[in-house]
């Protein structure tokens, strides 16, 4: 591991996209990933304060290393709050989604507030993290949370919502060496240590730059 | 004309939608709301689609109706989980209870077929036992059906299903071969069978409803692995692409985005049809039965919201059940990291499976049993197990999911106890239709507990004995629905009787998960088609006797006279 915080990729030059228009990939795929990967910068359901709060909070659920393209992660968020997608479940004293991002993101305000007299986006990484872990505990009172549990919060709305728009991107999918979509070809070696030549080489299973020149012909 | 499904019904006009083939239709028939069809059927998943398929094929005159769209899973599923939560039924609900249910993509579907569009296809039959748990085992309470006779309908379910399977099944009384050969294992699943030999428990690869050889238009299963995300190939056994286009050759029809508020109950006590809501209007069908099939929630909410002056406390609910014994099944798991690349996305979730302690009543402290299974998570819900019931996030979570391709997992399917206050009631809050929405109570009760603390220990030995590390549990996941109508054979304690007819309005049915008195530690599906099968048999018997108008409770009085 480098000291920078970016570890060395596992999957060394893999590109999930490559496979893009090959036999793993079908239209109606390829038309839902475009779309994903076109998702506006811009919010339409937040409001701008409200956008910085989540791409701060996003920054510290799922850091992201620096030298390529980040996951949008705030927008894809964004993006899904805009179409009223919901899960179809929330717990007793949880609004729906939309009012409870709303409400959830005064209260981590609040909180931040409270504890060192600024906004979420502006108390620095080690602060939101302890806030953010104050969250997940439940150990929260401020009463901007209303009837609304800063642990349901946390584990069933705001991280689960970060954590399924970050893996929903191929940026993601390839960082984890996963086969992507797969249909209609599918796969064929499905046992122990046994990889499809339309899937990622492992960094330590050959040597460097035959991984690297397997991944960038994954296809 | 827009062809999204989720917006434009498909299914009008004379034709419906060929699953087999793009952009193609079958002929359908039709019929008029003023029509008095001779069964109005409320769902087309495991149960409502099966029954359609039978009574259709039996002569009868049936409507079926789903809330959801009609896909064509050859054009409108992607390999992709996001867009696919379109197959879910994400309506609101409110959860509560010590232990609040997970919904959703958890457990129940909404579209032409049900949630078999994206069940994992693992198809169990039941342990003979389970069917008289409280005489034979000691708890829950006993089914008014004969394991005998379920066995025959099982048989059937596996043949219509092409369910692949094992040569011999280890445990339980001999059933005949599996149409179709097992499918090979894979890494995930291997890991599993190491794990019961070193504990010298036996295992098998699991019965699936996916095909191992081709089936007419539908080719065999190619391990793409988005089984629960649906099955883009139409490998996948799901009422979609076997019941339903069987339902429609044999005369039903089929009305899909057609959300049922309201059964209607005339002065006499008998139910005259539906009230839906299609194409943005409410209309009503007449139908001389009305089969409610909408799965544990839907079911009671649909039972309950139909109240009138005759039934205040809602429709066949004299013995004040219709909600209650709610089951979800334990689904808790035991992860860890194999040396080994193990890649559990390539086929089906659950490849390999033991029924051990099923069928063991040695050693156990709970009643009830269970099976587990070899799993196959995709990217977001990994990452989303790793966050919720691991606590993982930040740098942590980045790193872990860096070892994806090393994960092997082990998860059970458990026996949930019926307890009358795990149950669906009303909330006051109403839904895009103006229809009271559900509020579902679960808590679990110390039996549980006690068998999911066995599995949990079991299960921690078989990964270690697999040679994984780092192994972690997963303590807080349930699956599938279960209870709410139970099936019974005294009025006073259950809502419908052994073929699902209610106790209290002679024609009001009800056939799916919904009817089920305990869950067993099986994947419910085989045994909700089997139920369904049997009941269109008794369907046809009665009416063949003359005897379909006849009130459950009258042949029950007569039965207890005697
Ligand atoms: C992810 C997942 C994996 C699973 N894996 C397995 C497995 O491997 N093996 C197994 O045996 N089981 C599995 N199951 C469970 C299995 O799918 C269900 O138990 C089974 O489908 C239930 O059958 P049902 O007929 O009761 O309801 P469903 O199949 O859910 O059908 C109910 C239908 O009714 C419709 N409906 C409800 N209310 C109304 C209304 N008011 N008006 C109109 N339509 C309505 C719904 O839209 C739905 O289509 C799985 C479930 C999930 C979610
Ligand atoms: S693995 Fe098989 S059953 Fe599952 S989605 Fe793929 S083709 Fe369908």
């Amino acid at each position: 591991m480098h000291d920078r915080g970016r570890p060395e990729p596992r999957y060394p030059g893999y590109d999930v996209l490559t496979k893009r228009q090959g036999p793993s990939w079908n239209e109606q795929t390829r038309r839902v990933v475009s779309q994903r990967l076109a998702v506006p910068a811009e919010p339409r359901f937040f409001t701008p304060d409200e956008f910085r709060t989540v791409a701060s909070v996003a920054a510290r659920i799922v850091p992201q290393p620096d030298g390529r393209p980040p996951v949008p992660v705030a927008a894809l968020i964004d993006e899904k709050l805009f179409r009223g997608a919901s899960d179809g479940y929330r717990p007793e004293g949880m609004p729906r989604e939309r009012e409870a991002w709303r409400q959830g993101l005064q209260a981590l305000d609040a909180e931040a507030k409270a504890a060192y007299g600024a906004a979420f986006h502006a108390i620095g990484a080690a602060r939101q993290d302890g806030l953010l872990a104050r969250m997940q505990s439940g150990d929260m009172t401020s009463p901007a949370w209303g009837r609304m549990s800063p642990q349901d919060f946390f584990k069933r709305r705001m991280a689960r919502d970060v954590v399924l728009a970050y893996y929903a991107h191929p940026t993601a999918w390839s960082e984890i060496g996963w086969g992507g979509p797969a249909s209609p070809r599918g796969y064929v070696r499905l046992d122990f240590d046994e990889r499809d030549p339309w899937e990622a080489a492992e960094a330590g299973s050959g040597d460097a730059v035959e991984v690297r020149r397997i991944n960038r012909h994954v296809g | 004309m827009s062809d999204n499904p989720q917006h434009t019904p498909r299914a009008r006009r004379g034709r419906a939608p060929d699953v087999f083939r793009p952009g193609g239709w079958v002929p359908m028939r039709e019929y008029g709301e003023d029509e008095t069809v001779d069964f109005a059927i409320v769902g087309t998943g495991a149960g409502g689609g099966t029954l359609a398929c039978k009574l259709a094929e039996y002569g009868f005159s049936v409507v079926a109706f789903d809330a959801g769209p009609y896909f064509r899973p050859l054009e409108d599923f992607a390999s992709d989980e996001s867009e696919q939560t379109k197959l879910y039924w994400t309506d609101d609900r409110i959860v509560d209870g010590a232990n609040p249910l997970q919904l959703g993509s958890n457990n129940s579907g909404k579209a032409v077929g049900g949630s078999t569009v994206h069940f994992a296809m693992v198809s169990l039959r039941f342990r003979p036992e389970w069917f008289k748990s409280r005489s034979l085992l000691g708890y829950g309470a006993d089914w008014p059906l004969d394991w005998r006779e379920m066995w025959n309908y099982y048989r059937e379910v596996e043949q219509a299903l092409k369910i692949a399977g094992p040569v011999n099944y280890p445990w339980g009384p001999p059933r005949p071969r599996y149409p179709y050969r097992a499918h090979p294992l894979n890494a995930a699943a291997r890991v599993l069978a190491k794990g019961c030999e070193a504990l010298g428990i036996g295992w098998t690869e699991t019965p699936l409803a996916t095909l191992s050889a081709p089936r007419g238009l539908a080719h065999p299963c190619v391990y793409r692995g988005f089984c629960v995300a649906g099955c883009s190939t139409n490998a996948k056994q799901s009422a979609l692409v076997t019941w339903i286009p069987r339902a429609l050759a044999a005369g039903a029809e089929i009305r899909d985005l057609a959300m049922v508020g309201r059964v209607e109950v005339d002065a006499a006590g008998r139910a005259t049809g539906v009230h839906f809501h299609r194409d943005g209007t409410w209309h009503f069908q007449r139908a001389r039965h009305v089969v409610v099939a909408g799965y544990a929630i839907e079911t009671p909410r649909l039972l309950l919201n139909s109240t009138n002056g005759q039934f205040p406390d809602g429709l066949a609910n004299s013995s004040g059940l219709v909600g209650e014994n709610l089951m979800a099944q334990s689904n808790q798991a035991v992860w860890g990291l194999m040396d080994q690349e193990i890649r559990s996305y390539k086929g089906p979730p659950s490849l390999a499976i033991t029924e051990h302690w099923n069928y063991e009543d040695k050693g156990k402290d709970f009643f009830g049993g269970y099976s587990y299974m070899s799993q196959g998570p995709l990217p977001q819900l990994w990452a989303n197990t790793q966050m919720a019931a691991r606590g993982l996030w930040g740098a942590r979570l980045m790193s872990d999911m860096q070892n994806y391709n090393h994960v092997a997992g082990l998860k059970i399917v458990g026996e949930m106890l019926p307890q009358e206050n795990n149950r669906v009631t009303l909330a006051d809050e109403v839904d895009q239709f103006g229809l009271r929405i559900p509020r579902v109570t679960y808590s679990w009760c110390d039996n549980d507990k006690r068998l999911i603390a066995h599995a949990l220990k079991f299960m921690t030995q078989a990964l270690e004995e697999a040679d994984a590390r780092d192994i972690w549990t997963q303590e807080d996941d349930t699956c599938h629905l279960n209870g709410t109508a139970r099936m019974g054979s005294d009025p006073a304690r259950s809502v419908v009787n052994a073929d699902c007819r209610s106790w209290d309005i002679p024609n009001l049915w009800i056939c799916d998960g919904s009817v089920f008195p305990t869950v067993g530690g099986a994947n419910p599906s085989l045994t909700i088609q089997a139920i369904a099968c049997r009941t269109a048999d008794r369907i046809r018997d009665l009416a063949g006797r003359g005897e379909l108008d006849q009130p459950a409770r009258r042949r029950y009085a007569a039965q207890t006279a005697q």
